[in-house]
């Protein structure tokens, strides 16, 4: 059992230490996530893997600052840290623009610079000309692109993202991972990405992280080979998902 | 084609495919314009030839003497001279500018009211169910009260009022603060709204289209409350709509009286379409309905 995941070289944009996440108290208390150690390295793509009830959620919340570890530490140093849900959750009520200027806004960036930045934004996640357009004119893909957009004008170089994909349709999931690898090799992003999809973590992440469920421990890493851009119906991608699938499925199996 | 223009292409392609195809519409000439207008007004036409027939119909039953329950034909001519007296005009606007200071006044109670209890918990649990307790009483019963805190005055109106519109406005705009979506809540948090503009950008937005529902029940209700203080509250022979209709029943003037009471009905119905247009434009606006 690997006790700590560290990634090959390089400097560290997350630290997680020994980690534990206890909701309730007394004996109705459940230990969402148990002693998970795990070192993102600057600039790495991480996929985190695991079944229902693993802590994935849990972890990033924590990484992201919305909840407090029980125990251990999280750190991020002085990187900003962003992040994206299964639902896109862009504000009905502005346009795509103003969408995307809500975190410019909190962080009193000054109008011009911020129109400017919309527009830098949309052409990175191809929706050049959609500014003036509202969220329920968009498809589910689009409507991720805008929240991807969303993100990253927090001017964040970590994005925690909680499986962004998973309400998508497979066409529009295969070219959103395109998407997403270049979007993250242009801006040079740590990414903790958390998904039910072994495929989708073997297709996207430089690692693999497998989770176990109740309590959530780290309980195994994998590296992924294969050079980029990659495909998601490659042989070695296949290979390398099956052994990872053959794993969780023992991991659940256990729980019967 | 190098690498990007085919990535962009697929992209764009299925961008195009995913987005709602644009509904059919034809090119519409005059005669077209004019039958859609046509579609949109008879029927309320035929409504309001409907209700005159029945109410010529009850009158030529002889149920009541035409003295006190006089026809179309009769009343008709009544109120379009009504309505061509500078009088009337008076009254109009002395009514109608009660019934926007209380509306207004209403407003201010109800917002701060409902910001309040939507924020303190132990305030929710004090006074939440006497807010829907006060919605649901007539504002009527308060007026014996009114008048004995403020005599025969217009603050007695304005404090009915208040008591009607305010718990319906504070109500719509709790309701909808506690109903913004939690992952809308979740976004901002991520984002880093607090404070402030956590309200600005994020709660207040939320909670409009519920807010405006709450501001069109509370406009009915303090509506009907100055319809009532106008007649209790009959202020140094002061002229409004409330006034004239008594005066109409005091002079046995069935007439005036039906005409007053046609005007109080068309005045409710215009700031009903209004409150409902606001509504439309809002959920449009959001998508909620296409």
């Amino acid at each position: 059992m690997t006790a700590i995941t560290e990634p090959r070289t390089g400097t560290n944009a997350v630290e997680i230490d020994s980690i534990s996440k206890v909701f309730g108290r007394g004996r109705g208390a459940v230990t969402a996530v148990d002693g998970m150690s795990i070192h993102v390295g600057t600039g790495e793509f991480l996929s985190i893997v695991g079944a229902s009830g693993c802590g994935k959620s849990t972890l990033l919340s924590l990484v992201a600052g919305l909840e407090e570890p029980t125990t251990g530490s999280v750190d991020v140093g002085d990187h900003r840290v962003a992040m994206m849900f299964q639902e896109a959750a862009l504000f009905p009520w502005l346009t795509v623009g103003a969408n995307i200027e809500v975190p410019m806004k909190v962080n009193r960036v000054p109008a011009a610079e911020r129109r400017r930045r919309v527009t830098e934004l949309l052409d990175l996640v191809r929706l050049t000309g959609f500014e003036r357009k509202r969220p329920h004119e968009l498809s589910g893909g689009m409507r991720q692109r805008v929240a991807l957009a969303r993100a990253l004008a927090q001017d964040a170089d970590v994005l925690l993202m909680d499986e962004p994909f998973g309400a998508l349709d497979a066409m529009t999931r295969d070219i959103l991972h395109d998407e997403l690898e270049r979007i993250w090799q242009e801006k040079s992003l740590t990414v903790m990405f958390v998904t039910h999809n072994v495929r989708e973590a073997v297709r996207l992440g430089d690692r693999v992280v497998l989770l176990s469920s109740r309590p959530g421990r780290v309980i195994e890493e994998f590296t992924v080979h294969g050079e980029r851009p990659r495909r998601i119906d490659s042989v070695p991608i296949a290979e390398q998902a099956a052994a990872i699938t053959d794993r969780l499925r023992e991991e659940v199996s256990r729980h019967a | 084609m190098p690498e990007t223009d085919v990535r962009d292409r697929q992209v764009q392609g299925l961008d195009a495919l995913e987005l709602q195809p644009q509904r059919g519409v034809d090119e519409r000439g005059a005669g077209e314009i004019a039958r859609g207008v046509w579609a949109a007004t008879w029927p309320k036409l035929a409504a309001v030839v409907i209700v005159l027939a029945a109410w010529q119909a009850v009158v030529w039953s002889g149920w009541r003497t035409e003295f006190v329950f006089p026809g179309p034909d009769r009343v008709l001519p009544t109120l379009f001279n009504e309505v061509t007296s500078p009088e009337f005009w008076t009254a109009v606007q002395v009514t109608m500018r009660r019934a926007f200071v209380g509306f207004a006044l209403a407003l201010a109670v109800g917002v701060v009211v409902g910001l309040a209890v939507s924020q303190f918990k132990p305030l929710r649990t004090a006074i939440g169910s006497l807010i829907t307790g006060l919605q649901t009483m007539p504002s009527i019963v308060w007026f014996p009260f009114a008048m004995l805190l403020y005599g025969i005055s217009e603050s007695a109106i304005m404090f009915v009022i208040i008591l009607g519109a305010a718990p319906s406005i504070a109500g719509g705009l709790t309701s909808g603060i506690d109903y913004v979506s939690p992952s809308l809540l979740r976004a901002g948090k991520v984002m880093g709204l607090r404070g402030v503009q956590r309200y600005t950008l994020l709660v207040i937005p939320a909670a409009l289209p519920m807010f405006v529902t709450g501001l069109k029940q509370g406009w009915a209700f303090a509506w009907r409350s100055l319809m009532a203080g106008e007649l209790l509250v009959i202020i140094n022979q002061q002229n409004s709509i409330g006034w004239a209709l008594s005066q109409a029943r005091q002079l046995n003037d069935a007439e005036r009286l039906l005409s007053y009471i046609i005007i109080v009905l068309v005045i409710g119905i215009m700031i009903d379409v209004f409150f409902s247009w606001a509504d439309r434009s809002l959920r449009r606006r959001w998508g909620i309905t296409q």
